[in-house]
C-alpha cells in the first residue's frame, strides 16, 4: 500500500476520521488547555490584586451586559506598539478574578486594559453618556440611561456569592456588607467609607456620576473603569521572575 | 494507485467499486498537493515542538531549544526602541527645561515626541490640537488657570488637578448655592457683575452696586479684587473672554451655585519622565506658552 492509499483510510472510514479529528481537538484543549488550570506558572505572582468591590462588580455586570467587550479589549498584548500606546502589557494575575474575562479579541475603539486613572470621572460620564460631546469622531453608542438607572442592590450580595463559588476569595464580611459597601463606595460622605476601604484596599470611594442619592449604573461602570489595571504596582514587579 | 479497476465509461475514470442501484461513485481523490501540504503542517509541528516552548508538563512546560519568550521579546524590543531613539532621548530627560528650547535638536525632539503622546493621551479631553472643550481647558490661548510657564505646566502634567496625587493641585471652586452661602437672587446679581467685567451686557434693571458687593464679600479671596484670577489658587481671569464651562447666565448661576472642581489625572506614574517633559515642551509651543 502507497503513502497515498493509506490516507484513503480517512476518507473513506467515517469512524476512523472522527477519531483522528478527536485525537487533534484533544491536543488544542485537554493538552494544551487543561494543564494551564493546575500548573502554577500560569498566573504571576503579584501583589495587589484584590476582588472587585460590589460597586465595580456591578459596573462589571454592565459592561457585560451592553456589550463594552464587542469594541473594546482588556489585553495589552506583549508587543512593543501596544506596551508604547497603552502601558505594560496585561498579566493574568490581572485577570484572576474575571469571571469570564474580559481581554476580548476586537478593537472598534481603544483597549481598556489600563483605562483606570487615565480620564477624570466627569470625562467618564459626560464621555458615556455622549461619546461625540468630547470625541467628536467617535462611533461609540450614547449610553446616558445609565444614570438614570439605579443599581439592583437586591442582587449584589448573589453576585458576590455567585463569584466565590467560583473561586473569587469573597469573605463572609464582604458578602454580608455588600450592600453597605455598594452605598459607601458611592459616596465619600457616608458612615460605611473606612469600613469600606478596609475591606477592599486601594479602592477609591467617590461619588463617581456626581448625582446624589443611590447609586446608579453610571457611578458602577466609571467605578469599575477607574480601577482598571490599577491594582499591580509595576515598580515592584519582577519581570525577570514571570518571562514566558 | 486504485484498487478498483472498473471504469466509468462516460467520463473514462475509475470508479470505487461501490454500487447503488447501478450508480456508480468515481473515485476523486482529494488533490495530492493538498494532502502534501496536510501532512507537512503535522510534520512543521514537530519542529515548532523542538524549536518554540510548546508542552505543559505536570510542573512547568517545554521551553523549546531557543528559549524563546514573547515577555522577553518585548522587553528587548523597547530597549532597542531605546536605542534608535538614541541619547538624544536621553538627553532630553536629563535636560533642565529651559535649556531644551535653546536646543534646536531637542526642541524638534520634544515637539514631535510630544505631539503623538498628547494624540494618545491628552487630545480625549484636550482636543486633537488642544482647542479644549466645555470644561476642559484649552491649551492654545494665552490664558492659564495655573501657570503657563514651563515649570508650570510640567508641575501640572506631573501632578494634575484634584487628581488624588498628594501634590496636584487642590483648591477648587465653593459650591456658593449648594452650601447655603449666597441665595439663589444674590447668585443671578452676582453673575450679572462677572458679566459686566468682561464687557458682556447685563440684564435689565440688576442691582450693579449689590453685585459688586456680593462679588466683594464672597470672590475676591481667590478671584481678585479686580477678578483677574489667581494662578496659585487656579481661579480664573474673570475679565477676559476665554471661559472654561461658559458666559452665558444660566451657566454662570450654575458655576456659582454647584462649585466647579475638574479633574486633570496625574500622569507621573504613567508617563515617563523624559516623556513629560516633551509633553511639556509641545503643550508650550502649541501658542500660549509663557
Amino acid at each position: 500500500m502507497s503513502f497515498w492509499t493509506r490516507h484513503q483510510i480517512f476518507e473513506k472510514n467515517s469512524i476512523v476520521l472522527i477519531a483522528g479529528i478527536l485525537v487533534v481537538i484533544a491536543i488544542g484543549g485537554l493538552v494544551e488547555i487543561a494543564p494551564l488550570f493546575y500548573l502554577k506558572s500560569t498566573i504571576e505572582k503579584v501583589d495587589g490584586v484584590r476582588p472587585y468591590t460590589p460597586l465595580e462588580l456591578a459596573g462589571r455586570n454592565v459592561y457585560v451586559r451592553e456589550g463594552c467587550y464587542l469594541c473594546h479589549s482588556q489585553m495589552i498584548r506583549p508587543l512593543r506598539d501596544e506596551v508604547e500606546r497603552y502601558g505594560h502589557y496585561s498579566l493574568a494575575a490581572e485577570s484572576m478574578y474575571d469571571h469570564p474575562f474580559q481581554w476580548g479579541s476586537k478593537r472598534t475603539g481603544p483597549d481598556l486594559a489600563r483605562v483606570g486613572g487615565k480620564y477624570s470621572d466627569e470625562w467618564h460620564v459626560t464621555h458615556l453618556a455622549n461619546p461625540r460631546a468630547i470625541a467628536p469622531q467617535s462611533v461609540m453608542p450614547g449610553y446616558s440611561f445609565l444614570s438614570q438607572t439605579e443599581v439592583d442592590e437586591a442582587g449584589v450580595a448573589a453576585h458576590l456569592r455567585a463569584n466565590r463559588a467560583v473561586g473569587v476569595p469573597y469573605s463572609e464580611d464582604q458578602v454580608a456588607n455588600a450592600v453597605a459597601d455598594l452605598k459607601a463606595q458611592a459616596d465619600p460622605d457616608n458612615a460605611g467609607v473606612d469600613a469600606f476601604t478596609k475591606r477592599y484596599p486601594k479602592a477609591f470611594a467617590r461619588n463617581f456620576d456626581s448625582k446624589p442619592g443611590a447609586p446608579t449604573e453610571m457611578d458602577a461602570l466609571v467605578a469599575y473603569l477607574q480601577m482598571l489595571g490599577t491594582l499591580v504596582d509595576f515598580k515592584l514587579y519582577n519581570e525577570k521572575a514571570n518571562l514566558r | 494507485m486504485t484498487e478498483h479497476s472498473d471504469i466509468d465509461r462516460v467520463s473514462g475514470r475509475a470508479t470505487t467499486g461501490h454500487e447503488w442501484d447501478g450508480i456508480k461513485e468515481l473515485n476523486t481523490p482529494l488533490p495530492r498537493w493538498w494532502v502534501i501540504t496536510f501532512y507537512t503542517t503535522i510534520l512543521w509541528s514537530i519542529g515548532y515542538w523542538i524549536v518554540y516552548p510548546a508542552w505543559p508538563l505536570l510542573w512547568s512546560h517545554t521551553t523549546g531549544i531557543w528559549n524563546y519568550s514573547t515577555r522577553a521579546e518585548v522587553a528587548t524590543e523597547l530597549a532597542n526602541l531605546g536605542k534608535v531613539r538614541g541619547d538624544k532621548m536621553v538627553a532630553l530627560g536629563a535636560a533642565p527645561l529651559a535649556e531644551i528650547a535653546k536646543d534646536p535638536a531637542l526642541l524638534a525632539l520634544a515637539r514631535a515626541s510630544g505631539k503623538t503622546v498628547f494624540g494618545d493621551n491628552c487630545a480625549p479631553c484636550h482636543g486633537s490640537g488642544g482647542a479644549g472643550a466645555k470644561g476642559y481647558p484649552n491649551l492654545n490661548d494665552d490664558e492659564w488657570l495655573w501657570g503657563g510657564s514651563l515649570d508650570q505646566i510640567m508641575q501640572t502634567i506631573q501632578f494634575g488637578a484634584r487628581s488624588g496625587h498628594a501634590k496636584a493641585h487642590e483648591s477648587a471652586m465653593l459650591a456658593f448655592g449648594k452650601e447655603g452661602v449666597l441665595k439663589k437672587d444674590q447668585i443671578v446679581t452676582v453673575a450679572n457683575h462677572v458679566r459686566s467685567l468682561s464687557g458682556l451686557p447685563t440684564s435689565s434693571g440688576y442691582d450693579a452696586a449689590g453685585g459688586a458687593k456680593i462679588f466683594a464679600d464672597n470672590c475676591t479671596s481667590c478671584h481678585g479684587d479686580n477678578g483677574k484670577g489667581n494662578q496659585e489658587l487656579g481661579a480664573p481671569d474673570l475679565t477676559d473672554t476665554i471661559w472654561l464651562y461658559g458666559s452665558d447666565e444660566a451657566t454662570l448661576v450654575e458655576t456659582i451655585s454647584n462649585g466647579r472642581a475638574g479633574v486633570m489625572p496625574a500622569w507621573v506614574g504613567r508617563l515617563d519622565p523624559s516623556t513629560i517633559k516633551a509633553l511639556t515642551v509641545y503643550v508650550h509651543s502649541l501658542g500660549g506658552g509663557k
